[in-house]
């Protein structure tokens, strides 16, 4: 059947698949089938670098143009990865740099990026055209001056949320004069002025710019010379959002902003001043994204600049919202489908904001399409998670954070098994759930029965024993990435389970109760894993094989151990125990 | 033919690692340190029956019960859950955390340690606010700030023609001292005062609450607001 289609025809039928998934499953045909789709994939998705290495995927894929790649995992956002852990992008830039010359994209997230691999991309890939660097680290501003420099074709360039050692601002001066082809540019995380006229010349030459998004260090009387240079923008982010009073600013904001017909995302507002939000009003209808999660405006500024953006889908914002301003926004913004509601003070144990599950609950009612939640809240009832289970059965996204671990219904001081149990029984579609508060083992029963499309959970301070864990992974079908900290969860259930394991991307456990002896039992067992044990104390052999480690990644691969480990970081496999009594002689 | 048994018997789980399932994924785990990838044991009938004996036939007498793991190693495993600070919780980004950090250190430049918040209200206002007193090193500082907290209340709804109007600090500095409006506040005593007289140090240890009055409310507070009201009329 296969043999009766000339391969040129096969070909043009593959360039209309662009999900991975489908052509996956082409390969899965035939030889042929497998050759020429091989051949013609372009896009590559690899959600866990050690999952596997640039040889193998050269190997395969012989002509890609477009790379992203996910190195360290979810918690290290939280500061429980070690620092040296891993995740570099250097050895597959150089290994793309020979096989990839028309390489266009690159897309990292949590990956360390030294100046070397950004000037490596700079000069190895001459129609490179894409660079996106979200929570990445391990670069400075020289890195960026290379890619400034010499990426002739240049349209985006998004530095995420990276920590960047910033020297200073003069790389953005690189980019060349006939340099006009950016889309997207992506600068907030940086600390240091770049220059502004530089900056200005790039933006007005820079037609087809859609995306830009400032630094703080940009002042905000100077914003509206930005915006006459951009009026086609899409997504602004401000500078600092502070000025001294005065109503030229005021006047010459407000009149550059009329002019910006397109806008439909806007973020920044670090510092800012209310009384300068009505500058935007004009745009304020056609928004669709607004993040004010750096803005400590507070009621009723706060509510009144959110309330005028009746056609919002997306909102990011503090605490300063209260359960008020959520009710306001539950009235006007009836197209919501995401909201994010950061703590303005993560570490007070009061709180000082009303910000209840109320507020919640409100927007639960009012946004019929609200699909993805975020909530750092101080207070949550399992009624109050019923209530919202049924009025949203269409969520997708749902993570709840109260702040105090191990909390309470506050009003019954019962667990919230039943609250969250609602939560998944009721939104069947559910892809992700973050949990907290004090959690039985209960609720994972609940969450095995019902999660059945459930692909990330986060779990902490939660559960009782290895029952909880079993539940989990041997009834959540669809479970790709599992992390946990700080749960009573030990050897049993992940022995039990060891299989399930390579039906996912990963496991995190930190401070639980898995053994050393049963970690060295699954790497031993499961050559299609990798188990790597983070003991930042010592070797995980200078106690009893009993001895709970530290922290565990448990991940899939078909790479084999890494060879770039840190000192803390063992792999268990069939040589460690020789490798660790090499290392204490 | 012990041999060839043995045999058959890793082919079969070899072709059972390869066998399509419909069921569900998982139910593989390792017993008695094997790998058993055949059929969906039972949380009980793999663990409970079949871990358990294993150790014990080994008579290693370990025991995986949590709280002998715990006592026997070193105290590292036991996370005691302070109210201050546990690692990574609540699950903030650094960077966001950071930001913050910097933003409240920036608004809290002007003061000492602690907020000394106090209401504001203004007559005709719909709305209560509150400041910190710590913030603002000055008479100057303070009208600055409750200038933009009641602007959008002075000229009702917001157009920028009015706005810019408030925006002018001279107009400002006239509303907030001259003929319409008069802070005043209250003091640890219970009494109304007009706001400026004392030394700011002084204002901001003794100040209760603060209260933007229309001039004709604040008649008989001080000799100098009687003065205003003379000079109007």
């Amino acid at each position: 059947m296969a043999q009766s289609f000339p391969e040129d025809v096969l070909v043009h039928v593959f360039s209309f698949l662009n999900c991975d998934k489908d052509r996956n499953a082409v390969s899965l045909v035939c030889k042929s089938w497998y050759d020429i789709e091989r051949s013609s994939r372009r896009r590559i998705f690899i959600g866990n670098c050690y999952a596997v290495s640039p040889e193998i995927l050269i190997r395969r894929f012989p002509d890609v143009r477009a790379v992203e790649l996910k190195g360290k995992p979810h918690f290290a956002d939280f500061n429980l990865v070690p620092e040296g852990w891993g995740g570099y992008v250097y050895p597959w830039v150089v290994s793309m740099a020979r096989a990839y010359p028309w390489l266009e994209e690159i897309k990292l997230k949590r990956m360390v990026v030294t100046d070397e691999s950004l000037e490596l991309i700079s000069k190895s890939f001459k129609n490179f055209k894409v660079l996106v660097l979200l929570s990445c680290e391990g670069f400075t501003t020289d890195g960026l001056a290379y890619i400034a420099a010499n990426c002739r074709n240049l349209r985006e360039l998004d530095l995420g949320e990276s920590e960047v050692e910033d020297l200073s601002g003069h790389w953005l001066s690189h980019f060349p004069d006939n340099c006009t082809s950016l889309v997207s540019l992506n600068i907030s995380c940086l600390v240091s002025e770049v220059s502004f006229s530089a900056l200005e010349r790039l933006v007005a030459r820079s037609p087809n710019l859609k995306t830009l998004r400032l630094n703080r260090a940009v002042p905000l009387e100077k914003l509206p010379n930005l915006l006459y240079c951009a009026p086609q923008l899409v997504e602004l982010g401000t500078g600092v959002y502070f000025a001294e009073i005065q109503s030229d600013i005021f006047s010459n904001l407000a009149e550059a902003f009329l002019g910006c017909k397109q806008l439909k995302g806007l973020s920044g507002f670090w510092d800012v001043v209310p009384a300068y939000l009505p500058a935007m009003y004009s745009v304020c209808s056609r928004i669709t994204s607004l993040n004010l999660s750096y803005a400590t405006a507070q009621n009723p500024d706060l509510v009144h600049f959110v309330s005028q953006c009746s056609n919002l889908q997306r909102l990011w914002v503090l605490d300063y919202i209260e359960d008020t301003g959520l009710e306001a926004l539950a009235a006007s913004c009836k197209d919501l489908q995401e909201l994010r509601v950061f703590p303005s003070d993560p570490y007070d144990a009061e709180g000082n904001v009303t910000l209840t599950e109320q507020g919640l609950v409100a927007v639960s009612e009012g946004c019929p399409k609200l699909q993805s939640v975020l909530y750092f809240c101080r207070q949550m009832s399992n009624a109050a998670l019923v209530t919202i289970a049924r009025n949203r059965p269409n969520m997708i996204r749902f993570r709840l954070c109260i702040i105090e671990p191990r909390a309470p219904d506050y009003l019954t001081l019962e667990p919230l098994d039943t609250g969250f149990g609602a939560i998944v029984e009721n939104c069947k579609e559910l892809r992700r759930l973050s949990m907290s508060g004090l959690l039985t083992d209960r609720v994972f029963e609940y969450i095995g029965t019902h999660a059945k499309k459930l692909e990330m959970l986060s779990i902490a301070f939660a559960g009782n024993s290895d029952l909880g864990l079993h539940h989990v992974l041997s009834g959540c079908e669809s479970l790709r990435k599992l992390e946990i900290r700080d749960c009573p969860f030990g050897d049993k259930a992940l022995l039990a389970n060891a299989t399930k394991l390579e039906t996912m991307r990963s496991l995190w456990m930190s401070s639980c109760s898995v053994s050393f002896g049963a970690c060295k039992l699954l790497g031993q067992k499961m050559p299609r894993l990798n188990v790597e044990v983070i003991n930042e104390r010592g070797p995980p052999d200078s106690g009893p094989e009993s001895c709970p480690v530290e922290k565990l990644y448990v991940y899939r691969t078909i790479a084999g151990p890494r060879v770039d480990m840190p000192g803390f970081v063992w792999t268990m496999d069939e040589h460690v125990s020789s490798r660790l009594s090499r290392a204490t002689e | 033919m012990a041999m060839i048994s043995k045999e058959h018997k890793k082919e079969k789980l070899e072709f059972e690692e390869t066998e399509l399932r419909l069921g569900l994924p998982g139910g593989g785990g390792i017993v008695n340190g094997d790998l058993v990838k055949n059929g969906k044991r039972g949380y009980t009938e793999t663990v409970d029956l079949k871990l358990n004996l294993a150790l014990k036939e080994t008579g290693k007498g370990e025991n995986l019960q949590k709280e002998k793991n715990l006592i026997s190693c070193s105290n590292d495993s036991v996370k005691h859950t302070h109210k201050a600070q546990v690692v990574g919780w609540p699950p903030v980004r650094s960077f966001r955390k950071s930001l913050m950090a910097v933003q409240k250190s920036n608004s809290e430049e002007g003061g000492g340690g602690a907020a000394s918040f106090v209401k504001v209200s203004m007559d005709g206002a719909p709305y209560l606010r509150k400041v910190d007193l710590n913030m603002y090193k000055s008479y100057q500082d303070l009208y600055g700030a409750l200038g933009k907290m009641f602007s959008s209340f002075t000229m009702g709804k917001c157009d920028s023609q009015g706005m810019m109007d408030f925006m002018n600090e001279r107009k400002l500095m006239d509303v907030l001292n001259g003929s319409d409006f008069v802070p005043t506040y209250e003091d640890k005593d219970g009494d109304w005062m007009l706001v400026g007289d004392v030394p700011w140090g002084m204002f901001v240890g003794s100040c209760n609450r603060l209260c933007i009055m229309k001039g004709t409310e604040a008649i008989g507070l001080a000799p100098r607001a009687m003065e205003k009201c003379k000079n109007r009329s």
